[in-house]
């Protein structure tokens, strides 16, 4: 029953990490040993460095896999804003690949593209195809039809009229599903782990036993979601001025 | 996929496959021998249901926990129309959770066990609830609710014959998201001490790469029939004077 259970003896733990674990305290018990302490400062200090290259993976791993999604996402959503008839197997397509668990969805490609990055990209990519089809659908279709009509009065074609009217008016909820696909991402991209993406997961499933292990990747992940949440709102409220003119 | 130019380009043979869907059926269906287990053998179709009738009842377990904190909070907030701040921003926090870390230190630091998967995986289902119930509530026209209160009904009645009701497809897209997060996550729970269908993937050395790839096809189907069926239930649910309107 609990082949998977932690039962790995923490004294041993200098060995079990390996490397990556390295025990540089003098004391006569380390740290790690101590099943009872939540957070070893003085190990997190002495290792915090063999972080970076994981977390740097790991914000790859999203930058690459939202950037696809988005590609792919917004440009089925111009092709269904024009062509109604493809918005119900498109909404239907999107909904299965999102309600797939990503942890299946890697190893559904094992035999197509097999283990590494490739696999975690394409999953967490089509993971993010919904809510990005979504949002920009919503933003594209809450456009006032009186405001279109406006344009079209001033002369401007159809393609102006959704490159210069339709789609800046939608760019608060595009950026908003962009923002709700890069943040489960980042959360998700800690799985990449088993398809051997690496990321931060790779850390936490190593030493998976070990709480300041867990509570550091962690916390790094949570802290590169906040961060790329702050940049896409930072860029939003860049993109569209006309809104904070508006509250003024 | 080929890298290296020039015009002439060798002919790539393509990778050796590391495990067939075929293989994989097979897998699920009649139990195959394992190289680390010693003669025993693994897979088949009875330890497929075993596995995944766990994996059902973890996740059932999970989001029954997770409704009974989230809704009566939301629908109380929502109701009241205070905590908007509350409501929305924990469904926002709870994205970022971050699955793996979760499950890990759930495990480590209170133990490994069904109780503790439960308890875990119902704090990555009670933001989507908590949100949904709150937004579900307050976009219900004041209208209709003051029609209610001048009909006689109590705050209670209010709430539940009004808007509860007319809330059913934003609860419903909360108890939906919830489920797939929980049952998704469910999968890694072999790693708490909870042998659900991701046992298959999570242990490569005992089931080898057919097994996994059965795993996965195993979630996937399992994930997308809970899904489904949720479908169905907010059809079943959704009063039919709604159903008419949006016709």
């Amino acid at each position: 029953m609990s082949n998977a259970a932690p039962a790995i003896p923490l004294a041993a733990a200098g060995e079990v990490g390996g490397d990556f674990f390295r025990e540089r305290s003098a004391d006569s018990q380390p740290c790690q040993a101590k099943t009872n302490v939540l957070f070893c400062f003085g190990w997190a200090k002495d290792n915090i460095g063999e972080y970076v290259s994981p977390a740097i993976q790991h914000v790859e791993l999203v930058a690459i896999s939202v950037v696809a999604g988005f590609a792919i996402a917004f440009a089925l959503a111009l092709l269904a804003h024009r062509h109604a008839w493809l918005r119900p197997p498109l909404l239907g397509a999107t909904g299965v690949l999102y309600t797939i668990p990503s942890i299946a969805f890697f190893f559904l490609l094992l035999p197509i593209t097999g283990f590494g990055r490739d696999s975690a990209v394409i999953a967490l990519s089509a993971y993010t195809l919904q809510i990005i089809y979504r949002n920009t659908m919503a933003g594209l279709t809450n456009v006032p039809p009186s405001v279109k009509e406006a344009a079209r009065g001033m002369g401007l074609t159809e393609r102006q009229i959704l490159w210069r009217v339709e789609l800046p008016l939608a760019t608060p909820e595009i950026v908003a599903g962009l923002r709700i696909a890069t943040v489960s991402t980042v959360a998700l991209a800690t799985l990449a782990v088993f398809i051997g993406a690496g990321g931060l997961g790779e850390p936490i499933y190593e030493f998976i036993t070990f709480k300041t292990n867990i509570i550091i990747a962690g916390g790094l992940a949570i802290a590169i979601a906040v961060c790329f949440d702050a940049i896409l709102l930072w860029a939003q409220r860049r993109s569209t001025p006309w809104r904070r003119a508006a509250a003024q | 996929m080929a890298k290296g130019g020039g015009a002439v380009s060798a002919p790539v043979l393509p990778p050796l496959p590391l495990a067939s869907f075929q293989a994989a059926i097979e897998f699920i269906f009649t139990p195959q021998s394992s190289n680390v287990t010693g003669g025993a053998k693994v897979g088949g179709l009875e330890q497929v249901l075993e596995l995944t009738l766990t994996q059902l009842e973890v996740t059932f377990l999970a989001l029954a926990l997770a409704l009974a904190v989230a809704l009566p909070i939301g629908l109380y907030l929502g109701h009241r129309g205070v905590g908007e701040a509350l409501a929305i921003g924990l469904g926002n926090a709870g994205r970022a959770i971050p699955e793996l870390a979760l499950i890990a230190f759930m495990a480590a630091a209170i133990g490994v066990g069904l109780l503790n998967v439960t308890i875990a995986l119902a704090i990555l289902g009670i933001p989507p609830l908590l949100t949904n119930a709150f937004v579900g509530i307050r976009q219900v026209d004041r209208a209709s609710v003051d029609a209610a209160r001048g009909m006689g009904m109590s705050e209670l009645e209010v709430l539940a014959k009004v808007e509860v009701p007319l809330a059913v497809p934003t609860l419903m897209t909360g108890v939906r998201t919830a489920t797939i997060n929980i049952v998704a996550t469910a999968t890694i729970a072999p790693l708490a001490g909870v042998l659900t269908l991701g046992d298959f993937i999570i242990n490569r050395n005992v089931y080898g790469d057919d097994g996994v790839l059965a795993g996965a096809i195993l979630v996937a189907l399992l994930a997308l029939a809970l899904e489904l069926s949720l479908a169905g239930l907010q059809r079943a649910l959704t009063s039919k004077g709604l159903k008419v309107s949006t016709a």
